[in-house]
């Protein structure tokens, strides 16, 4: 592969490439310094370890083949990336950006289309490769789950991708829609149907409430009061117990059925209807498509939105607030505009959430639902449909497959639980793309609207709001 | 207190201060239809404290800043409305605002006052052409129905995006961007920045167009070139420009009145040249050669 750019006499940048001898010296001198480091750092750390015997003595014990291990471990890992990862990054920072190939336009041309075709085609494609029995697991662990995860990225990245707004308690306004629709579903006995868009109103009212007093409110200040707003509300549902019940949270909240056709095993159940053996697949299959169709939903008015006054006056705040005042734009209004549009998606899923569960508890809508939503539109790339969907099917679909690390048993032991690393490798990966990609997945901006040719903008000049 | 005919802003014993400091002291000056009005005077003289007066951003302490849409006749009306308590009077051929009652946004939507900021404030991660659309924020907004009409898709708001773009794309043939309206607003060089933000204050359809410093930064051709856009505006679209600028060049070629400020203080007004020879002026702002330093401060009486 040739090196674009680095001609000869390009200028400063094109360094000469230094002396092959030279760069296995520096790498083994870099991992001596870092091998005498580890050794420093683990000897008291994990060559000694002290601990009680039988008669309740303190004695020492010391684990030399553990540390002498680890430090080889550090120290071949330094010296494979001092001698062939740094070299590589420094490549790739000096490379001019290459024109978009061929074969790569043609990719992300096709690939909107592509995914939509896949995520419709989903159940199918699970029943035919994993078989019946276990398809339930592939389509409510991870199609569900993930769909969830897609669509409340995609209203969150209303708020904080497209006008800027730091919202930390965006969970808030998927509880208003779990308990709208659990508790209006029990007591009135109202539908699925009706109630959806109830509990989206209803949410997009919290979103207007929490706008207002945030409005004059920037950055960290502005985070701050959004988690606290969150935290308020989580508080709200524990403490007020005779409406929801508390920590015990609300259970048996009716289910969703097929136009009024209950997915039970009843003679009228669906699959008694239909004629076919009865299997909890049916539902899960039917719910997976309402919150296909509710994500959907979600991404063509968010894409609609973008392209009207309303999604430009909300990208225009996000660049400049001042300027955009100067311009007879009323920015309360679209500030709370943005609040209510993003808060009325997570109340839609929200009341999804309740359906498809069955039960809600306060323990489903924590400060680390709201941080982990915020880190699938970070990760993805604020304001990029596609870039925050790849996230969540990334981060979402992350975790359910490092439920089971198995392998990983054979590798350090029987006694090794891999489900307590999962976070740890989880946080590991965060850091790793953060490194690799600091904006994003895809952190380039689509233009709403063109004269000539449609061209993207370059990430250092969009603005990341306050 | 009549106001001459052609009057399109009074401002009236305009007072700002902040704390114990004041910026602007009992300042009043009119602003004439389809004129060019410079405000010129050293820095820190309270120059850009007397704009953000005008456009909102700053609330003055004391003071009336009444700016006139249609009939000149409608002047009459205004003391009744200082009295009314209200922001604005619309009667048969025109209407009053009163700016320092209004927040900023509607002293843009409503009375129709643009301006540019001395740092350039565009939308940076935005398209040239995004940028022009989003100063006529107003009109597609009523176009969408509020949105509600544009996202089911009506072909009203299509129709009305088209006309944006038309208006957006003769400001940008004048300003000379057109081949540069696809590109984000924050990679153009600083002189078509500074172009840019005067096509998006002017597609806002502004009565009165405040500009702060919009020679700062540019080459003599460039300076030559925004005479001829202001010159322009004035004559073809009939609106009026207030503007702050160091430039002479600029100042003294464009302007129709010139307001000298000093420490918040009105030293001087008229036309260019009696302002130009005003040995207050020359005293506090303008300066002379050195070799008729002495000529200069005798005239003073310094």
């Amino acid at each position: 592969m040739a090196v674009l750019g680095n001609s000869a006499g390009e200028g400063p940048r094109a360094k000469p490439p230094a002396m092959p001898g030279g760069r296995v010296a520096a790498a083994l001198r870099d991992a001596a310094v870092t091998a005498l480091i580890a050794f420093g750092l683990f000897l008291p750390l994990i060559g000694f370890l002290t601990g009680v015997n039988g008669s309740n003595q303190l004695v020492l014990t010391t684990r030399w083949p553990l540390l002498f291990g680890l430090v080889a471990v550090v120290t071949l890992a330094r010296f494979v990336f001092s001698i062939a990862i740094a070299p590589y990054l420094t490549q790739q920072t000096q490379r001019s950006v290459a024109a978009p190939s061929a074969a790569r336009d043609w990719i992300r041309r096709r690939f909107v289309p592509f995914a939509i075709a896949f995520v419709i085609l989903y159940p199918a494609i699970v029943l035919l490769t994993a078989g019946f029995s276990r398809s339930v697991k592939w389509i409510d662990n991870f199609g569900i789950q993930i769909l969830i995860y897609v669509m409340l990225g995609w209203g969150l990245n209303i708020v904080v991708g497209l006008a800027g707004l730091l919202d930390l308690g965006y969970v808030a306004f998927y509880a208003v829609g779990a308990y709208s629709y659990a508790l209006l579903a029990k007591t009135f006995g109202l539908t699925f149907w009706l109630l959806l868009p109830l509990a989206g109103i209803l949410a997009s009212f919290w979103g207007v409430l929490l706008g207002f007093p945030v409005l004059r409110l920037r950055g960290d200040y502005l985070a701050i009061v959004t988690l606290a707003f969150g935290e308020i509300i989580r508080l709200v549902l524990i403490n007020w117990v005779d409406l929801t019940n508390g920590y015990a949270g609300i259970s048996g909240i009716p289910r969703p059925s097929f136009f009024g056709i209950p997915f039970t095993a009843d003679d009228d159940g669906f699959a008694a209807v239909f004629g076919l053996p009865f299997s909890p697949l049916y539902r899960v299959i039917f719910l997976y498509y309402i919150i296909l169709a509710l994500a959907f939903l979600t991404a063509f008015v968010t894409v609609r939105l973008r392209r009207l006054p309303v999604g430009r006056a909300w990208e225009a705040l996000r660049e400049d607030e001042i300027a955009c005042r100067s311009l007879g734009i009323n920015t309360t209004n679209t500030k709370l505009t943005a609040f209510a549009m993003g808060a009325m998606f997570a109340g839609f899923a929200g009341s999804f959430f309740a359906t498809r569960q069955g039960f809600i508890s306060p323990e489903s809508f924590t400060f680390l639902e709201s941080a982990t939503i915020l880190s699938i539109v970070v990760l993805g790339g604020m304001g990029s449909q596609v870039g925050v969907a790849i996230a969540a099917i990334v981060m979402i679909g992350g975790t359910e497959i490092m439920r089971d690390l198995g392998f990983l048993k054979q590798i350090f032991g029987p006694t090794f639980d891999p489900t307590q690393y999962r976070m740890l490798i989880f946080g590991f990966a965060m850091v790793l793309i953060m490194v690799w990609r600091p904006r994003g997945l895809i952190s380039t901006r689509e233009p709403s609207v063109y004269l000539k040719q449609r061209k993207s903008v370059a990430a250092d000049l969009v603005k990341e709001g306050h | 207190m009549a106001a001459a005919a052609d009057t399109l802003l009074r401002v009236e014993h305009l007072t700002m201060r902040f704390g114990g400091l004041i910026a602007v002291d009992d300042l009043s000056f009119d602003v004439s239809q389809g004129a060019i009005t410079a405000l010129i005077g050293p820095n820190g003289a309270g120059k850009t404290t007397v704009f953000n007066c005008i456009t909102g951003f700053y609330k003055p302490s004391e003071g009336r800043l009444a700016l006139r849409h249609g009939d000149p006749a409608t002047w009459g009306a205004l003391d009744a409305l200082t009295d009314s308590g209200a922001r604005s009077a619309t009667s048969a051929g025109g209407a009053l605002y009163l700016l320092e009652r209004m927040p900023d946004y509607l002293v843009a939507s409503q009375a129709h006052v643009a301006r540019t900021f001395q740092n350039i404030r565009l939308f940076p991660g935005m398209t040239v052409l995004e940028n022009l659309l989003v100063a006529q924020h107003n009109r597609l907004m009523l176009a969408s129905g509020y949105t509600l009409l544009g996202v089911l898709g009506f072909p009203v708001y299509g129709a009305a995006e088209r006309a944006a773009i038309d208006k957006a794309r003769a400001w940008l043939d004048r300003v000379g961007l057109t081949a540069r309206a696809d590109d984000p607003a924050g990679d153009l060089p600083y002189g078509a920045q500074r172009r840019l933000e005067i096509a998006r204050a002017m597609c806002t359809d502004p009565r009165l167009l405040c500009l702060d410093e919009p020679a700062a930064g540019l080459n003599p051709r460039e300076s030559a070139e925004l005479n001829d856009l202001l010159l322009a505006i004035r004559d073809e679209f009939g609106i009026a420009v207030l503007l702050i600028e160091h430039d002479m060049s600029v100042v003294m070629e464009i302007s129709d009145a010139v307001v000298v400020l000093d420490y918040g203080v009105k030293i001087a007004e008229g036309k260019p040249d009696e302002v130009r020879n005003d040995p207050k002026v020359i005293g506090a702002y303008l300066g002379v050669p050195e070799e008729h330093v002495d000529d200069a401060k005798a005239e003073a009486g310094l």
